[in-house]
């Protein structure tokens, strides 16, 4: 499909511009991604985002506090049963920090796992009515999610204070790493969302996968403590490294450098697969959901 | 000056069957991946390959057509003709299969209003969510927010979530965002048949507005009076074939005189519908037979009093043993606009037993509400619930004068004949009373 400036057309409110011209034919094989048309119709994709935020906790007593919450629970309930009972230690913080840690962007990816794969199904009638870009129905529901993975570090920021931990420069890691995370969860989000649209396998297969890689992801252990058998999966996982990459950048934990690159490129090698496949798929959307 | 649009020899294939893929499990994607990289290994393998052939069906055909700007185009058809894929490709929901359309300015397409309304979110902020998935900018919405508001007349409903609105608002407030759009090309599939009367005639207004100034509208609609007054083109279709394409009048003309009259028997009051032409293509003959009656079972051959007695006799052949099957009967004007439906889901006491093969519904209707004229008379299908067989225009009944109010007196406008009694008192009764 080629466009060209639709913008200038709708903003003076021209008539026909002669430069525009669309063509609608079959499309085979892989398409490159339409950043122009994504750029025009960007503000749709802020109005998805808007609505999945305000929907997400609409008619819930505590509103946008379940942000901090579901990770607040979850470390409670981890460094009550993983601390004491088991005896699990982070690497010298305090191990309810050392899981927070590490419970913010999981919480955030799993979530957003879930919620993505599912939206497209979920939207079923704008898409087999309504034409624009599909990917942003994946995408809004993950960037909707960013606001609680913004709320819960915020509150890491509270519970560092309370435990008197000290941050230092490496704070500024959580820039790429967050980068890293939504490309993780992207690329992952794009994929299963639009095999869920042919195969609705995927919505029974998604939380039980989801919780199974929580324990691939050294979320209550550091790396350097699990077994050397497991080694090779953590490194594929591509929310190891995010997860050592924060506590590394919020406590100051060591990180293998080797776990961070490998992991790393993970998640940049499935944000561009997801695309493409997201790209390929999107074309038989409407006649298959 | 180019067209506006220049559809070329653009074709749509869809794969039906069970293979085709809709809600396919991994399961079959497995297994038809073992059983392709085992064949030829395992005899027998191909055969059952065979029997799970797709089945192909094409529903647009070589459709070529140019649009210049300013024509308001209709696009006529009976149902599984076409219309509706052909305006998903233009408007970029599904892409064609074969050939290639042009389109040169902004578009912008109605194919139900209300798409990705949202019940929880309030009126206001579904006008934003909505005006921007139909390609509104935020400062366009802003800029007519008002005018949306007054045309839809929800003003003190506005901060309420449309899951409290009454349907009827809920429609006003979908359509005045449509409506609102200013696109250079407008594509319109039956949202006319919205609301109440009132509210369908500011709607025609409206469209009858936007096809004044100048601007290239496509129209799909079964409401042939509105297609004849707005559009000033039409093509028309059948079985995804372009059978012909000039003007509206003519366009409409051709349809009723050789479209939608093609197989529509009134020699006999006995239809054989295994082959009938108004069959929605997707569909497999289900329905066998349909026999009207009148009064004192004399057969119905064509005309037929006012207001008289209708027995219709339908035969079914179940494929497969299901419980919950339903025939109907619906009696629709020539220019398609449905008057009322019978459905055997609308009787108390109907009992649910498993079935197959052949069986007979019959039907009886004490007094057939419909004013003179001509009726085409489409017959459906129901299994669980859902569509799975609908033959349009299986017959045709001309309704006739006849005395039904035994005052001499036959209404002859409206849409249909309402039973009433009236009782005159003088108005010192009535306060006593």
């Amino acid at each position: 499909m080629s466009r060209r400036d639709l913008r200038v057309t709708i903003s003076k409110g021209l008539t026909v511009n002669s430069a525009f011209e669309l063509v609608i034919k079959p499309r085979r094989g892989w398409q490159p991604v339409d950043l122009t048309e994504i750029w025009f119709y960007r503000e749709l994709l802020g109005f998805l985002v808007w609505r999945d935020i305000k929907i997400r906790y609409k008619q819930t007593a505590l509103g946008g506090f379940w942000a901090i919450l579901q990770p607040l629970i979850a470390m409670l309930i981890f460094a009550g049963l993983f601390g004491r009972v088991a005896g699990l230690k982070g690497d010298g913080s305090p191990y309810p920090l050392f899981v927070f840690a590490g419970l913010v962007p999981w919480t955030f990816f799993s979530n957003a796992i879930g919620l993505s794969s599912n939206s497209l199904v979920g939207s079923e009638q704008m898409i087999r009515k309504i034409y624009f870009p599909r990917v942003f129905v994946p995408l809004g529901s993950i960037l909707g999610l960013g606001l609680d993975l913004m709320i819960s570090l915020g509150f890491m920021g509270i519970l560092l204070a309370y435990f008197r931990w000290h941050i230092s420069l490496a704070v500024l890691w959580l820039f790429p790493l967050l980068i890293l995370t939504l490309m993780a969860t992207c690329g992952i989000g794009l994929i299963l969302s639009a095999l869920n649209v042919q195969y609705r396998d995927v919505k029974y297969v998604v939380p039980f996968v989801t919780q199974m890689a929580f324990f691939l992801t050294p979320v209550l252990y550091p790396a350097s403590h699990a077994p050397a058998k497991l080694a090779p999966l953590l490194m594929l996982n591509p929310m190891s490294g995010v997860v050592e990459g924060f506590r590394h950048a919020l406590l100051g934990s060591s990180i293998s450098w080797k776990l961070m690159t490998v992991s790393s490129v993970i998640c940049v090698f499935l944000f561009i697969v997801g695309v493409f496949f997201f790209r390929r798929m999107e074309r038989t959307f409407a006649d298959l959901i | 000056m180019k067209p506006i649009i220049e559809i070329q020899n653009v074709s749509k294939q869809y794969l039906l069957g069970e293979a085709a893929g809709i809600y396919g499990s991994l399961r079959e994607a497995l297994t038809s991946a073992v059983r392709n990289s085992f064949r030829g290994m395992v005899p027998g393998s191909r055969s059952s390959e065979k029997g799970n052939s797709r089945r192909e069906f094409w529903a647009l055909q070589d459709i070529s057509l140019d649009i210049e700007k300013g024509d308001t185009v209709a696009i006529i058809g009976s149902n599984g003709a076409g219309k509706s894929t052909l305006l998903k490709i233009l408007s970029r929901i599904t892409d064609p299969t074969g050939g290639q359309v042009i389109v040169r300015g902004r578009m912008a397409s109605l194919l139900e209003v209300g798409t990705g309304f949202h019940p929880e979110l309030t009126g206001r902020e579904n006008i934003y969510l909505n005006g921007s998935i139909l390609g509104m900018r935020k400062e366009e919405i802003d800029a007519k927010f008002e005018e949306i508001t007054n045309f839809a007349g929800i003003g003190k409903f506005l901060d309420t979530p449309v899951k409290r609105y009454s349907s009827g608002m809920y429609v006003r407030l979908a359509f005045s965002i449509a409506a609102h759009l200013d696109p250079e090309i407008l594509v319109v599939d039956e949202v006319l048949a919205v609301g109440d009367v009132a509210f369908q005639k500011k709607c025609l207004g409206k469209m009858a507005e936007a096809c004044q100034q100048n601007r290239t509208v496509l129209f799909v609609s079964h409401n042939l009076a509105a297609v004849e007054a707005l559009c000033n083109k039409g093509l028309v279709l059948q079985h995804g074939r372009a059978v012909f394409s000039g003007t509206a009048k003519e366009a409409i003309q051709f349809y009723l005189q050789n479209v939608s009259g093609e197989g529509a028997p009134s020699s006999s009051h006995i239809v054989d519908l295994s082959k009938a032409a108004g069959r929605v293509a997707k569909y497999r003959p289900q329905l066998k037979r349909v026999e009207l009656y009148t009064e004192n079972d004399q057969p119905l051959t064509g005309e037929f009093p006012v207001g008289g007695p209708l027995k219709a006799i339908i035969t079914i052949g179940l494929e497969e043993p299901c419980t919950s099957f339903d025939a109907s009967i619906a009696f629709d004007t020539t220019s398609g606009q449905r008057i009322c439906t019978a459905h055997s889901a609308y009787e108390p006491s109907r009992v649910h037993e498993e079935r197959q093969g052949e069986q007979v519904f019959i039907c009886q209707i004490p007094s057939l509400p419909l004013l003179p004229g001509e009726y085409r008379v489409g017959v459906g299908l129901d299994i669980a619930g859902y569509e799975v067989d609908w033959v349009d225009d299986a017959a045709r009944i001309s309704v006739i004068k006849s005395d039904f109010y035994g005052t001499g007196i036959v209404p002859t406008r409206g849409t249909f004949l309402l039973q009433n009694r009236w009782i005159l008192q003088s108005a010192d009764t009535q306060v006593e009373a």
